[in-house]
């Protein structure tokens, strides 16, 4: 019976012969229908070996798809043995027609096999193109643009985002890899691979899928028919056209109509899209909905298993026919390599083979050619000893969102359709409310009934067979989210993208990661050792360099193999010294982090990333930037500077954005010292700078004591560094620092800032010599005359004086005598209340300095006080004036210390003089 | 509170009688007005010809007492080409999926509640559904900080009443009354003006379909074909928030704003024209850059993002509507017609955009300056419109 319906099957699929034909069942990658309907075939033919598109080497890692621990979406790494950035991902979900076949196979004790071109050939291939590298291999890796990192690293889950896997090659190799899978996906087979050889052009920062990949490919190979050409890429997304076109429609009378001829559409489309060629056919303008309707839609078939697949690979034919001109040399190679293992198979199992692969293939694959002819083809391809290994996915790695190119829109919504067994509106709906409750929102049953019903009516007035996810999405608008998009975003984030996370058992090979981390220590001769040792660093040294950039990324993945820590000796920047001891529990850790990247540099950079898009604070994303430096993530900056940038527009805190400004300095400086381009960092930096001079006068009011304090010291931070800042722009920015001193200005002049933040303006500006010491006196008069209440005044003197500020006021006869005459016309009662305040602000003195001033006290005001700057007599064991002589024979000593020579020193040295003379004096 | 005294049955006559509620309301026609004298002719008079168009070749089901099918009246509004050549005017510029939801809703028995800022063609795009699905957009209740309950269901004519006590015949019904009645699409502008109290007498309207005239001990229940589009304001203040039972009865589709700069500039320009035009304002020669200007800013502190989307700024609390735009451009039309050089310059506009986005004096004015300073300072040949803002800031 097994023989008579593998027969029939063969010859329905077929539809020319029977007998030894295998059974081909084209199918859309990712489609939960092709899924149903492979599933549907197999059961109904019965096949004695299941062949899949897909690398020979995973070959051995079939058995693995049945392990309990295993649950999709996982996928397929390739990844060259030498060069872990080399690598390629071909993605299963549960409703993948790949994976559905593979666990049929296993399920009815029958042998699967992939029989795509081995990937290392394909890995090789793209070593090839590559041509000169220019990237070097490590850094080669750019990642994937941060918006790749950021959409997807909500999904951050763990697994990490599509942009860790993705990219182990190049930045290009976002596009790349990314696009690899892509292409595989779709086609499932030739991953297009494009490691680092797309580094060159990384630059795309959206890096979606499809044109990512064409340019890079256009730009290292010249013609890239490949999975592009081929496959046709889809402009949003990649390979999924290829994908998508196999899938094609089953009942679609009109694919078979649809001949090049039929189709208005212009070329370029068709090669790029043939999925929209047939789409385009049957009226549809979006291709996304046409196959949803045709294919994703129906019921498992009714009655003949087949007949999809016949009138897919009909309606394939047909478009191959028209397109021929565009097939890739690649894809004739693949198929190619397709054909001979059908063959193979049909000898060993005598008939009774399946074909699952791309509906793209199948013409191919019915083909007669001869076994020479295909021989010829696969003969002298290139060769790299390549390792495969299951990793784990996730959904959101699927959507297209994430730059995965052949991706699909709705992962979530199409494993709800594979998964439910009957109402798929009604229960998506259900979900839906159900998420919506969990936030909060009141939705009721009758909500979800009106849903239905507004989906249904939606779907009858667009002529749609079934409400599809845009019905739905329609419905949960208009019923559920009262026309806003706002809660629409997290069903969308939650339920239609999902976040299901893949499990791959632990017995899966290891990942490359911990290779890459092995060759990077044999080269920069670092051993991990269990036993602690410190280790010096001079960062002009390059291999030095590189250790301390290894292991600063290291600390970025989580895997503390060393410690940071104060640096004995030399304090200058280019030294570092760090704590190293390695943990056995650090090879977990490596393992864990293997899901963020292939290389050390790559999963650190999207591991940044994602860091970036899930900090909870400005200063936490402040803080990362300044660890990307250290590490130098250049590709993770823009991404980190992107979320910084955004953080800080938003942030309507001025506390925030003051703590984070600091850190953004320093870290440009540091950028300074290693060489790094620094244009973002700095612009970023300028532009919270503003922020903050823009935002501070305002929050400066109506401040309680605490909060002033807390104010005072974002008000230092922020000097500090807008100081630095000012140093390190000088073109566009040129005006920073006066701006800054505008801002102080109107801080020090506005009532409704407390005093102590006045006093503190104040005594900034007189330090930067913005302004005078007599007006600085003129402003304590002010803010010290009676009308002021006693508490603000002393917050004002705090706030001038305090935190070690003494030194000014045993100078400043003037000064002192505002501060005394004020003290003393406090009234009695209110003395209590200023007294704290004051001690606090002179008991953090030096003891020194409390003594002098309290001798200038005692001695009285007014006596010298006319001439600022002289010390007046009447302390008791000092003479009325300086003792000149004693005074000028400190100079030499003086000048010594100061490096000032004689000829150009005059005046400064005497002031010098005078200023060293005065400070002795008072500390004697 | 007036109530029209003119008493009209609740038998589904279908003359134009005079809505009963507060003046604002769409005018009655009466024998005064000659025909094609109107100021402003209803939808479906204006578009008879389309409307007539398309019932002909619309062959598609209609819901019960419905003019035509939905698809027909989602291509009325959204404009096309019939077989016979007859080309569809849209009516609405905007997305599709937009008045697909609308038609559909109305075609289920939920009520369609349109939400937009002011200037977001809500109105119209009610008063031409209302024309295609039943035939007539008069049914009307405007809403109002006093708006009676009467107005929606029903009053007296006081003088029958006194002769003749309490009958049909002394009754005034409300439009939406006479909407149930005749299983027409009744519409209320501005829902949310309404007082809470009054807003829940819909609530039995739109749940039980039905409305009891305890008076008489009689109901009026609605006959199918009866739907209600609703018109609200969703960022007005002081605003009466819709119940949840209430809200639990309609669809919502929020009406969004243009969706390009140029659509939005192309608004602005055509308005500030008209305007301008019955101010008897003198015609501004380069006024498009400064409109295009005002357009940038309007959209960019609404979006929260800057054009090139490279920066994101804070939003202000105001709506920064096109309609708030255009009066901000017409302002400065007017300062520089009377007491300018007649060219629309910076500083003319200045002062109109920071009252539209200044509304909050405290946080407002941080979020304006904070744009001012990291967005327009740095923004080539905007050094005239940066200082002319600064002037107006200080």
């Amino acid at each position: 019976m097994r023989e008579g319906d593998d027969v029939s099957g063969a010859d329905r699929a077929g539809g020319r012969e029977s007998g030894t034909q295998p059974l081909l069942l084209g199918v859309r990658h990712h489609g939960p229908g092709s899924a149903r309907a492979v599933r549907a075939a197999l059961d109904a033919a019965r096949p004695n070996v299941v062949l899949i598109e897909g690398p020979p080497e995973a070959d051995a890692l079939i058995p693995l798809a049945a392990d309990e621990g295993m649950r999709p979406p996982v996928a397929l790494l390739a990844h060259a043995v030498d060069e872990p950035g080399r690598s390629a991902f071909w993605p299963l979900a549960g409703f993948s027609p790949e994976w559905v076949a593979v666990r049929w196979a296993l399920e009815h004790g029958v042998p699967a096999r992939f029989i795509d071109l081995p990937a290392t050939h394909t890995l090789a291939w793209d070593r090839d193109d590559a041509g000169p590298d220019p990237a070097d291999q490590e850094p080669g890796d750019g990642r994937g643009s941060a918006g790749e990192g950021t959409a997807e690293h909500p999904a951050g889950t763990g697994t990490g985002t599509e942009g860790a896997p993705a990219t182990g090659s190049g930045r290009a190799g976002a596009g790349a890899t990314t696009t690899g899978p892509a292409g595989a996906g779709p086609d499932g087979a030739g991953p297009g691979v494009r490691p680092d050889a797309a580094g060159p052009q990384a630059a795309r920062p959206d890096g979606d899928g499809p044109e990512a990949v064409r340019p890079d490919r256009v730009g290292t190979e010249g013609v890239r028919p490949d999975s592009v050409g081929t496959e046709g890429v889809r402009p949003d997304g990649a390979g999924p056209e290829a994908a998508r076109p196999d899938g094609a429609g089953p009942d679609t009378a009109c694919p078979d109509g649809a001949g090049p001829e039929g189709v208005g559409a212009d070329e370029a489309d068709v090669r790029v899209d043939p999925l929209a060629v047939l789409a385009a056919t049957a009226g549809y303008d979006d291709p996304e909905r046409w196959w949803e309707d045709v294919v994703e839609h129906r019921g498992v078939a009714q009655g003949d298993a087949f007949a999809p697949f016949t009138a897919l690979e009909e309606a394939m034919a047909a478009l191959r026919e028209a397109y021929a001109d565009r097939d890739g040399e690649r894809d004739l190679v693949r198929e190619a390599h397709m054909r001979v293992q059908i063959r193979a198979a049909q000898r060993e199992f005598g008939g009774g083979v399946a074909v699952v692969c791309g509906a793209w293939h199948v013409p191919a694959l019915r083909r007669k050619t001869t076994v020479t002819a295909d021989r010829a083809l696969l003969k002298g391809l290139p060769k790299v000893k390549t390792d495969m290994t299951w990793v784990p996915w996730t959904h959101r790695r699927l959507s297209r969102a994430s730059g995965y190119g052949a991706g699909i829109d709705a992962p979530g919504w199409y494993a709800h359709l594979f998964d439910v067994p009957d109402r798929p509106v009604e229960r998506w709906l259900t979900k839906v409310a159900g998420l919506l409750r969990a936030e909060d929102r009141t939705v009721s049953s009758a909500h979800v009934i009106e849903a239905v019903r507004l989906a249904e009516t939606l779907a009858a007035m667009r002529g749609r067979p079934l409400p599809g996810l845009s019905e739905t999405t329609d419905a949960v608008r208009a019923v559920m989210c009262e026309g806003s998009d706002v809660p629409l975003a997290l069903v969308h984030d939650r339920l239609v993208v999902g976040d299901v996370l893949g499990e791959v058992p632990d017995t899966a090979p290891a990942v490359p990661l911990q290779r890459d981390l092995a060759r990077l220590q044999r080269r920069l001769r670092l051993k991990p050792e269990a036993l602690e040792r410190e280790l010096e660093l001079d960062l002009r040294k390059e291999t030095d360099a590189g250790r301390s950039r290894l292991l600063h990324r290291l600390r970025l993945l989580g895997v503390d193999w060393g410690e940071p820590t104060a640096s004995r000796g030399s304090t200058g920047t280019f030294r570092e010294t760090w704590r190293l001891r390695w943990e056995p529990e650090l090879s977990v850790r490596v393992a864990e982090a293997g899901v963020w990247g292939t290389t050390v540099l790559a999963a650190a950079t999207a591991k940044a990333e994602a860091d970036a898009v899930g900090a909870g604070t400005l200063a936490e994303v402040t803080a990362l930037a300044e660890r990307c430096l250290l590490a130098e993530l250049t590709e993770a900056l823009p991404g980190v500077m992107r979320v910084l940038a955004d953080r800080a527009a938003l942030d309507a805190d001025v506390g925030h954005l003051a703590q984070a400004l600091p850190a953004l300095v320093r870290s440009l400086r540091y950028g300074d010292v290693r060489g790094t381009d620094t244009e973002a960092l700095a612009e970023v930096a300028a532009g919270l700078a503003e922020r903050v001079f823009v935002g501070l006068p305002p929050a400066c009011v109506a401040l309680d004591a605490d909060a002033a304090e807390q104010m005072r010291r974002h008000v230092d931070a922020v000097h500090t560094a807008v100081g630095l800042l000012g140093d390190t722009l000088t073109d566009r920015h040129g005006d920073l620092r006066a701006r800054w001193h505008g801002v102080l200005r109107v801080l020090s002049g506005r009532d409704s800032v407390p005093g102590l933040l006045r006093g503190r303006a104040v005594r900034l500006l007189l330090d930067d010599g913005r302004i005078e010491q007599g007006q600085a006196a003129r402003l304590m008069g002010l803010a010290l005359s009676p009308g002021t209440p006693p508490a603000d005044a002393a917050a004002w003197i705090e706030g001038f004086v305090g935190g070690g500020g003494g030194m000014l006021l045993v100078h400043d006869e003037r000064l002192l005598g505002l501060v005394d005459a004020w003290l003393t016309g406090v009234p009695a009662e209110a003395f209590t209340d200023v007294l704290p305040l004051l001690r606090r602000t002179f008991s953090a003195y030096e003891p020194g300095v409390r003594r002098t001033l309290g001798e200038l006290v005692r001695r009285g005001p007014g006596k010298g006080g006319a001439v600022a700057g002289a010390v007046a007599a009447g302390a008791p064991g000092f003479a009325a004036d300086l003792d000149r002589e004693r005074a000028d024979a400190v100079l030499p000593v003086v000048r010594l210390l100061l490096g000032l020579d004689d000829t150009q020193a005059g005046p400064t040295a005497d002031t010098a003089g005078a200023a060293a003379g005065d400070e002795l004096a008072g500390v004697a | 509170m007036s109530v029209s005294v003119e008493p009209t049955s609740v038998a589904p006559s279908r003359k134009h009688s005079a809505p009963a509620n507060t003046g604002e309301s769409a005018p009655a026609k009466t024998g005064e007005t000659g025909e094609g004298q109107e100021l402003r002719p209803h939808a479906e008079d204006a578009f008879a010809d389309e409307l007539a168009a398309l019932a002909a070749h619309d062959d598609r089901p209609r819901p019960a007492r419905w003019k035509l099918s939905p698809w027909a009246v989602a291509t009325y509004l959204l404009g096309g080409t019939l077989p016979d050549g007859t080309v569809i005017t849209p009516k609405y510029v905007g997305p599709r999926r937009i008045v697909e939801v609308a038609v559909t809703t109305l075609a289920t028995d939920r009520a369609l509640l349109l939400l937009g800022v002011p200037g977001t063609a809500k109105t119209w795009v009610s008063e031409h559904l209302a024309a295609a699905v039943s035939g007539d957009s008069t049914l009307l209740v405007q809403g109002t900080a006093g708006t009676p309950e009467e107005a929606i269901r029903y009053g007296w004519n006081y003088a029958q009443l006194l002769a003749h006590g309490p009958s049909r015949d002394a009754l005034v019904p409300s439009p939406v009354m006479r909407a149930m009645a005749q299983g027409m699409t009744a519409r209320v502008e501005e829902l949310t003006r309404i007082p809470a109290d009054v807003q829940d007498t819909l609530i039995t309207i739109l749940s039980e379909k039905t409305l009891p005239i305890p008076e008489l001990g009689e109901e009026v229940q609605a006959v199918r074909g009866f739907n209600l589009i609703a018109t609200a304001n969703d960022r007005d203040r002081g605003v009466n928030d819709l119940s949840s039972a209430l809200r639990r009865r309609f669809n919502t589709v929020v009406l969004p704003l243009p969706e390009s700069p140029e659509a939005e500039v192309d608004i602005v320009s055509r308005r500030v024209e008209q305007i301008g035009r019955s101010l008897d304002l003198p015609a501004v020669p380069d006024g498009i850059d400064e409109i295009r200007r005002v357009v940038t800013v309007f959209r960019e502190l609404r979006d929260g993002v800057t054009t090139d989307g490279r920066t994101k700024v804070k939003s202000p609390s105001g709506t920064l509507s096109t309609a708030e735009a255009i009066s901000v451009v017409t302002n400065g039309l007017a300062l520089a017609a009377h007491f300018g050089d007649g060219v629309l310059r910076a500083g003319d506009v200045a002062a109109g955009i920071l009252g539209a986005v200044v509304r909050d004096p405290a946080a407002d004015r941080v979020i304006w300056q904070e744009y001012l300073e990291t967005v327009v300072r740095e923004r080539d040949g905007w050094k005239d419109f940066y200082r002319a803002c600064r002037e107006v800031s200080a």
